[in-house]
């Protein structure tokens, strides 16, 4: 049986994505900056994913930048605001300790450039308290950048509040959407969003693009220099099959949202009552305020990446925060920030659903993941302590 | 390419000598679990030969496939042999190891060394020539508040 529960890191490009982006290899391959008709016709489709987008997202289609996914759209994103912010005298950031690195290094960079930044804690649920954001901001605080929904443990941030605060204390607001977009509603103007991240590839569209929203009075830095692309923020010839399979799969994503986001849920929930049925094993994040197909768990007295070598032989594609699966020898920054011991984060198991998953998949997946469990802790000096009574057990 | 070679692939899905000896006459462990790997070898041995070995590991593939091959590498052999087990010669056994996992296969050799020292210990002899690891198989562990 083959198994993808792997959704987080990409998903499969839609039958609708892919026959929409097929007549901009070979037939309208025109260059969108070109004069002539054959070009003109490219750069007609980019305008009309342009609108097709900002009428899902609730933007305007000039607030829309297109770029090569979401980290290059964090990195735009927190640089510009970082420039208007110095501008206004304003060099401190707020953020949060569990941001994709996209937002976290840009954020490393800008400290050794004399940004300060706060990084609020978001507790053992996984949910950025608004309160805490509102008391995190300074005086000279350009910007606060807090995701829309964690892409490890799947938690939803109170993104709305967030806004709110922000606006009404005159801050830009960045939000990494990038897991969220196409799998719950978002809409810029109600949640007051200044800027927002997202990559096509999370939501059945192509890999390799993704776009920048970012509210029209704001000036984009331009982080790649060259051509007049994208009105001067973004050089580069466009991406045009990929930005077309992006606006098609964004809408296909929307229309189904609803009923893929039942379906979904009620799968992820199953899988989760499945796999806590392991002893001393914990669900990591707040078990409601989460995306339809996340599920994240660790597993006492064993390492992750034996876990997934040996679910890859049954067939299942899944991912964890151990050290040894991120080359780091550090475990995930997330499952640290939501207070998870490091012996603990590296027996995490992250499996993430989409609408295709079955419920066969999902009763097969608890069964393997049962018994490879069971097989490691059989080989494991950390778990013959811990049953020993050597060790006391962290996760009861 | 894959991550790992057939030999790590083929060790760490059969590992051999997995387990425990009941009345070891020499333990090893090395290795913890915040930086994610934890090997732990039990030795007998019988007339300064390796009789028996078994391990048990928590950690990642190339830390089970490097126990396993490590204790292959000693049975049967004297112990002044397998003092002189190396981390390179058990990543060669393995047809090699990603350089970021080559410290799965200097953690083998610690514990062995481990083991063999406890015996020497329990024994009250001495093996010449058998040199401790230093601690500096996990650069993560090496200064890391545990």
């Amino acid at each position: 049986m083959h198994v993808y529960l792997d959704n987080a890191a990409t998903t499969k490009v839609s039958t609708a994505a892919f026959r929409a982006m097929e007549p901009y290899f070979t037939e309208q391959y025109g260059n969108p900056s070109s004069l002539y008709a054959f070009g003109q016709k490219a750069h007609e489709a980019i305008t009309e994913a342009r609108e097709r987008i900002a009428t899902l997202l609730h933007c305007e289609p000039r607030e829309i930048t297109f770029t090569s996914g979401g980290s290059e759209a964090d990195t735009q994103a927190i640089r510009s605001a970082a420039q208007w912010g110095a501008k206004r005298g304003k060099r401190h950031i707020v953020s949060t300790k569990f941001e994709h690195h996209a937002v976290l290094h840009t954020l490393e960079s800008l400290q050794k450039e004399g940004f300060t930044v706060t990084l609020i804690d978001v507790h053992e649920d996984g949910i950025v308290r608004p309160e805490e954001v509102a008391a995190a901001i300074q005086e000279d605080t350009c910007l606060v950048s807090v995701m829309t929904a964690n892409n490890e443990i799947g938690t939803i941030q109170p993104v709305e509040e967030i806004g709110k605060i922000c606006r009404e204390k005159g801050v830009l607001f960045h939000t990494d959407a990038v897991q969220a977009v196409g799998h719950i509603p978002m809409d810029v103007k109600k949640q007051q969003i200044d800027f927002l991240s997202l990559s096509a590839h999370k939501f059945h569209g192509p890999k390799g693009v993704g776009a920048l929203i970012a509210r029209k009075d704001i000036p984009l830095l331009s982080i790649i220099e060259g051509g007049a692309q994208e009105r001067g923020r973004r050089a580069g010839t466009e991406n045009v099959p990929a930005i077309v399979g992006m606006a098609e799969a964004l809408e296909e994503a929307c229309r189904k949202l609803e009923e893929n986001g039942q379906k979904m849920a009620a799968l992820r929930d199953r899988l989760t009552q499945g796999l806590l049925q392991i002893p001393h094993s914990v669900l990591n994040g707040d078990a409601e305020k989460r995306l339809p197909g996340h599920v994240n768990v660790c597993f006492e007295g064993i390492e992750g990446e034996s876990l997934l070598l040996l679910l890859d032989e049954k067939g299942i594609c899944a991912s964890s925060g151990s050290a040894c699966t991120s080359g780091s020898l550090e475990p995930s920054h997330v499952l640290l920030a939501i207070g998870r011991p490091h012996e603990i984060a590296h027996g995490s198991l992250r499996l993430t659903l989409s609408e295709e998953t079955t419920p066969q998949e999902i009763d097969y997946t608890v069964e393997a993941v049962t018994q490879v469990v069971q097989y490691l802790r059989g080989m494991s000096p950390v778990w013959r302590d811990l049953v020993n009574g050597k060790q006391p057990f962290v996760i009861q | 390419m894959a991550l790992y070679s057939e030999k790590v692939m083929d060790h760490f899905r059969h590992p051999r000598n997995v387990g425990v000896i009941e009345n070891a006459d020499g333990i090893g462990e090395v290795g913890n679990a915040r930086c994610g790997d934890i090997m732990k070898i039990y030795l007998k041995i019988e007339n300064n030969v390796i009789a028996d070995v078994k391990f048990e590991t928590f950690g990642c593939g190339s830390a089970i496939a490097s126990s396993s091959m490590a204790t292959e590498l000693i049975k049967g052999q004297p112990v002044s042999e397998a003092m002189k087990l190396t981390n390179k010669a058990v990543a060669e056994a393995l047809d090699g190891l990603p350089a970021h996992k080559l410290h799965c296969s200097v953690l083998a050799e610690e514990a062995i060394k481990k083991a063999l020292q406890d015996y020497a210990d329990k024994q009250g002899v001495e093996l010449e020539g058998l040199c401790l690891p230093e601690e500096t198989a996990c650069p993560a562990c090496c200064g890391a508040p545990v």
